[in-house]
Order: structure tokens, then sequence, then C-alpha cells
């Protein structure tokens, strides 16, 4: 098993996520993450998908998301040449005796506390996959009581953009 | 790319949205759009029953001289009708139902057409567009419903997009790998005013089959066979949908290779053609199945490796380089990686592969075969397609078949429905053209045959339609013979009745120590003849024969073939033990296929 990003830029339509999810439940490929959101162009959204596959079993993914109609464009982003990050939001246990500690984790992590109330922060950070966990590990023998997190972001390094072409189809089609 | 970025101005712009603009087409009702739509796209045959939701849309209907409404009994017969018209003719089929439960009942339909990549819309009405949602009377979700069965779908609660929807749609049924696409249509859009134009833009930006295959993969795929030693074409479906008969015929008689032919692929090259060995598979002939097992080189076409076809995977054609062609990417590399794959539609693939093998054979020599077909004639020699009396002196359903085949002939078309009928109507019947086979074959949808004949009838009015239907398959969906004898629809019905659920008979007497658990309906010779076929028949005006006998077969055929003012029933009455060979048993490799019950070829072990 191997982990893959892929970036797939879906026309801006009711019903979109519903159909790439559903693909992948019914071809059984296991998604370990989603993120779906606006682009800079309205007529397209975009979906951050991160699954769990042999080399094999990808290319069908691929293909077969290919097939889904709204789907525009797919691309497969490798970790060397993108940035990919997770966004957190985590609730501690911090009360007057170790609010210190918990802060200079945060500190250290350069990660923001963003509600305070006399026994408890939320803390928010940004990162990847592993530094989210180095974070989690340090401020679990504080008393973590809550856990949100986003799937994995992902952009591909440079100046390079892969919704220029994606554009053009939508806007000649 | 190298354009400066646009102005968020320019992008918003840009990005109005795509409407039909009001001023220009007719001023119309939304049901109106719905009905000129479907004439300007040609339509000429709808198969639907009207119900609440879809009732705007059947007003104007009425009044459509071009589009014929045929008033089906079952929403699954409007669907599979829609399908068998489909596979005869070519074009894309329509079928037309109500909100709710008359969607429902399309789905099985639709997940039949995705299964064999049939062309086909299907217009669902729906509750008024503020009432989706709410389970409202009537309401399903049926674009949720059907998404896993259907190419794609749309839910229109705007009636200005009806056009441009119903377009799409046909586009798309009918392009790329064909399919079923349902187009859900809320009835307040079809209440609405609204405009007509026509033609519409297609607005489509993520669907661009690839039709046009790459030349250097159609120059490997010529190099490996013209080289080959023991090539075989294994020819699909796929060949049928692209209208490539032809094509493919100068392929073969070029190639000099073996050709099978899949069960959704019989009829496409004629079984009279010298190196036609047949259907392959779990019930292919025992040339077809070792020809695959031993070839070094296998070019499939529009076929797809389905499991029914390569037995245990791992072990099929296990000597052989692999040439997949396929308009579907995704069937390549599915379940067998493919050596040289082409992606194309199959006319294109073949009229362009069979110069860059002539010229390769200019190259390099006709490739020499001759060992191959010594090897190949000798299993035809000793493992010809036949089969055994029946020992309770009770008609062979194989000999009626055959001689309806014979009889009916090869420009009669031949509809099935799902079980040993089927497979004994793929195997003894000879197929010399495409589109004269039509069957269930992905989904294998029991009560497929009489609605699908009905289609088929209605494509091809000229042609002698025969369903050739099992005793359990037509109790699913004989309702539709109502359909046939009231609007003129003379389809024949060649009923294989063994008063068993055959196939599954077949499975209990083979790996179930003979326990028949629910699989006797009572319905032939010596039974209580629930229901009697032939009353049955003659209730819904159509002529009904039973036939017991084998002195009676060739009769009741040709009288048959003479009806032609109201539908035939021919209630064979066959018997029950009557078992489908050669067969290679589920999940076990087609080295293991058995020529009849407990009789294995003996494979020399020279490779």
């Amino acid at each position: 098993m191997s982990r893959h990003t892929l970036s797939v830029l879906v026309e801006n339509k009711p019903g979109v996520l519903t159909r790439v999810a559903g693909l992948f439940a019914r071809r059984a490929f296991n998604i370990h993450s989603l993120a779906v959101g606006p682009t800079e162009h309205e007529e397209i959204s975009r979906i951050t998908v991160v699954v769990d596959v042999e080399e094999h079993p990808l290319e069908q993914v691929t293909k077969q998301l290919n097939k889904l109609v709204h789907v525009i464009k797919i691309v497969e982003l490798d970790a060397e040449v993108s940035v990919q990050r997770e966004l957190l939001l985590v609730k501690v246990k911090a009360d007057a005796a170790n609010r210190s500690g918990v802060l200079e984790v945060v500190e250290l992590f350069r990660a923001h506390v963003v509600d305070v109330v006399p026994d408890t922060v939320v803390v928010e950070a940004t990162g990847t996959a592993a530094k989210l966990d180095a974070l989690l590990a340090a401020l679990a023998p504080y008393g973590v009581r809550e856990i949100v997190k986003s799937g994995t972001l992902a952009v591909g390094r440079g100046s390079r953009s892969i919704t220029d072409r994606a554009l053009e189809r939508v806007r000649s089609a | 790319m190298g354009q400066p970025n646009p102005t968020p101005a320019q992008v918003a712009a840009r990005t109005t949205p795509r409407g039909v603009d009001r001023s220009v087409g007719e001023p119309v009702s939304g049901a109106e759009s719905i009905v000129r739509s479907l004439e300007a796209v040609g339509v000429e045959n709808v198969f639907g029953i009207p119900g609440g939701a879809i009732l705007p849309t059947y007003d104007p209907l009425m009044d459509s001289a071009r589009v014929r409404h045929i008033l089906v009994r079952h929403e699954q017969g409007g669907g599979h009708a829609a399908s068998g018209y489909a596979h005869a003719t070519g074009k894309v089929g329509v079928t037309m139902a109500t909100s709710g439960p008359g969607a429902t009942n399309l789905v099985t339909p639709l997940a039949d057409a995705n299964m064999d990549s049939i062309p086909m819309v299907a217009i669902t009405g729906q509750v008024a567009a503020p009432a989706i949602g709410t389970d409202a009377f009537q309401e399903a979700d049926i674009v949720g419903i059907t998404m896993p069965v259907t190419k794609h779908s749309y839910l229109v609660t705007d009636p200005d997009e009806i056009p441009r929807t119903i377009a799409e749609a046909f586009h798309i049924a009918s392009t790329g790998r064909p399919g079923p696409v349902l187009v859900d249509i809320a009835k307040s859009a079809m209440q609405e005013r609204t405009t007509f134009s026509w033609p519409q833009e297609l607005a489509l930006p993520g669907y661009h089959p690839v039709t046009k295959p790459h030349a250097k993969q159609i120059r490997e795929a010529a190099k490996l066979l013209a080289t080959a030693r023991r090539p075989v074409l294994y020819v699909g479906g796929g060949i049928i949908r692209s209208g490539a008969s032809a094509a493919l015929r100068r392929l073969v008689d070029t190639s000099g290779a073996a050709v099978v032919t899949t069960l959704m692929a019989r009829g496409s090259v004629p079984d009279s053609h010298p190196q036609h060995l047949g259907m392959p598979g779990m019930h292919g002939t025992v040339p077809a199945v070792a020809a695959l097992q031993k070839a070094d080189l296998v070019v499939a076409l529009g076929a797809r490796f389905d499991d029914r076809v390569t037995g245990k995977l791992s072990s099929f054609a296990p000597h052989a380089a692999i040439v997949h062609a396929d308009i579907d990417p995704a069937e390549i590399g599915k379940n067998r990686a493919a050596d040289v794959p082409i992606v194309g539609d199959l006319r294109e693939v073949i009229e362009e592969l069979v110069p860059a093998l002539q010229a390769e054979q200019e190259r390099v020599g006709k490739p020499d075969v001759e060992a191959w077909w010594h090897q190949i004639d000798t299993w035809r020699e000793t493992y010809p397609l036949g089969f055994t009396p029946t020992a309770d002196g009770h008609l062979a359903p194989q000999h009626v078949i055959s001689r309806l085949g014979e009889i009916a002939g090869p420009d009669a078309i031949y509809v099935a429905g799902v079980g040993q009928h089927q497979m004994w109507a793929a195997q003894f019947i000879r197929y010399e053209r495409p589109n004269t086979w039509i069957n269930s074959g992905g989904l294998g949808t029991m009560g497929y045959s009489v609605p699908a004949a009905m289609g088929a009838k209605v494509g091809e009015p000229d042609r002698d339609v025969w369903a050739i239907d099992g005793d359990g398959c037509f109790q699913m969906t004989n309702q539709e013979l109502a359909t046939c004898a009231i609007n003129d629809i003379p389809i024949k019905v060649a009923l294989i009745n063994n008063s068993s659920l055959g196939m599954v008979r077949q499975w209990q007497t083979l790996f179930y120590n003979q326990r028949y658990s629910n699989t006797d309906l009572h319905t032939g010779h010596g039974t209580v003849r629930i229901p009697d076929f032939v009353k049955l028949a003659e209730a819904y005006g159509c002529a009904g024969i039973r036939v017991e006998h084998e002195s009676e077969v060739d009769d009741a055929i040709k009288r048959a073939n003479e009806i032609d003012d109201r539908p035939v029933v021919v209630d064979f009455n066959v018997s029950r033990d009557a078992m489908v060979w050669p067969m290679v048993a589920a999940g076990v490799s087609n080295d293991d296929i058995q020529y009849a019950r407990g009789i294995s070829p003996a494979w020399d072990r020279e490779d």
C-alpha cells in the first residue's frame, strides 16, 4: 500500500462530490482524506483526495474518475514537488497549573491558541500530517479533549497552475 | 498558459450563467420543450408509462407526429424495451416513467444497460421543485439511487435547461462507450413557461471520448500480430456497438488468426467463417477456450476480460502477450495487464490496424500459423459442440433451439432471457450478422427477453424477432405480451419450459448434491401447469402453441413464423435434466473445462 495525493478539478455543479465519493466506495478504493473547495475560478471546484492504493489500482482510480462527466482534470501531486498541509483544531486541558507547559508546546510548533477559558485552550495548527501528529503527541500528556482535522490540501510547487488548461476547456465547451 | 492572470472582473464577466437566452426561441411550456427536444434529437419511439409527476409531458406527447409512445405495462418492461430497440438498431433507446416507484422500477434496466454499454435515455418525472427533499408523495431521489448504474444523470428544475440537458443526455448516451443516461425533470419545470430553441450547444468540458487510436500502438499491435504463431482475436460487444463487423472481417482474413466471439459479440463475425471458433468462457466451446489458453497472442477487441470469460484470472491465457483495444481507457489493464494498450473506437482501430498489418506482413512475410490451425482443427474434431439425448424421453432443449435457428434463419433476431436457454441460444444458433443476438450479458437480468424482443421488433419491424425465454424468466415480464398484442408488435416467444429455474437447478445438480431447493416452478409436463402458458398467451390475445414431442417441433416453429397478426408463444416442454456443456466451474482455471460432465480434455503437455 502506498499513499497518493490527487488533485481533482471538477465542474462546480450539484452532486459532484457525491459522484466522486460514491465512485470510491463502489470500486472499493480507500479514501484516506478528502477536502473540497472553490478555486480561483467560479466554474471549477477542487477536490484533494488522498488514497491508499497500490500502483496498479491507482491507475484504475484515475481512469474511473476521468469517466465521470463532471471531472475535468486529475493531477497526482508527489510530496516532493508539492506543498501538502492539514489544518488541526485541538481542545486541550490547560488550567493555571499547566497552561505554561501547553503554551510552550504551542510555541515550539508555531501553532496558535485561538480560544481560552480557565481550564481549556483551543489550539490551531497547520502543517504536514507528520508535524500535526508530533504536536498531538506533545499535547497528549496535558489531556486532549477534542480533535478536529481537515483533509489534506495540496498544491504543486513552482509557477505552473493546473487550473489554466482546465479552465480553457470549461470556457470553450 | 503564458497569458496574464485574468482580473476578478474579467473572471466574473466570463462566468455569467450559461442559461438559455430567453430573447431567442419559441415560448413553450417545459413539457412542450421536452417533447420538442425529443423530436429534435430524432427520437421515433418511446416506451413508457405516465403517472402524476410526468403527466404534464404526456399531454403534448399525445400531439407529437414524430414520436410514437408505446404504453408498456411495467416500467422495467419499458426500460428493457428501450434496450432491445437500441441493441437491434444501434440508435438510442428511450424510456419514460413517473417519479417514485415509476422511476425505481427503472433501476434494473438502467443497471442492465450500464453493464452492457447500451445507449439509452430514461426520462423521469420528479416531484415539483419546492417539494424535493420533503418526502413528498411518490418522491424518490432517483438521481442518487441510479448514480452507480448510469453513465451520467441530470436533475432538471429550471425549464430553460431542458433542451440542452436532453441534447447532452443523447450525446453522452451514444458516444464514447455507450451507456444509459437518466434525465429527472421536476413537474414544476414541466409546468412553467420557457423558450425552446434548437440546436443546443453542449456544455461538457469534462467529456472527451478518445476515438482515434495512437499510431505507435497500432504499429506495435501489427508487429505482434504479424509474428505470432498462435494468435487469437478475442472479440467483445464493443465491436457491435462501434459497428465494426465489416472492418473486423478484413482483420480476420488478413491476420489468419483464430477468432472467438464473447456472449455480447455473437454475430459480429459470421459463425460460418472457418476461423471462427465460437464463444469462449464458462459455457464456451472447447476450441475457443483452449485456443485462448494456448495462445501466444490475444488481441482483445472491445472485450473486458470478464470473469465469465477468463475463469480464474491468474491462469487465463498464461502464455499470451495481450493487445487490448477499447474505447474505455478504464477497461484496459483493469483485469489483465496489456502489453499493447490501444484506446479508440474499434472501427477506427481496426481500419488502421489492417493496413499496418499488411505493411508488416510485406516486410516479414505471412505468419506461420499452420501448426496452430492443425492443433485447433484437432480440438474442433475431438470436441465439437453437441448434446446427448435426454434420458427421460422429454424434448432436448438444445434440439429445439438448434431447429429454431435453422428454420428462422440468420435474418431473424434472437432475444434471450438469462439462464440455460440463454447459453443454449448462444451456442446452438448460428449467427451470421451483427445485432441479431440480443441478451443481458453483464447484469444477467432474468425477464429481459420479452420486453427486449418487443423493443427489437419496434426497431426492426420487418424482421422476425424470436424471444427465447425460460419459464422462470417469462413469468417475470410476460405482461408486456399485452403491449405487443395491442400495439401490433408481433414478436414470437420460444418458451424453453423445463418447469424449473434451470441454471440454478443445474448448479444444484452439480454442486449441491442434487438438493433442489426452490427451483421447481410447476409449469411443465406432468405438473399442475400454473400458469398454463398456452392459456396465458391466449388471454393476452396471442397465439399459444404447446409442443411436447420432437416430431412437433419443426411444424410449431413454421406455424409460428406464419403468424404475423399477433404475438405467438410456443410452449416447448423440455427435459429438466438437460445441462449446459461445456462448462468451466466458477473460479477455476479454464484449463479445467469439462466437455461434458466428468469429461475434461487431455491437454498435451508440450507447453
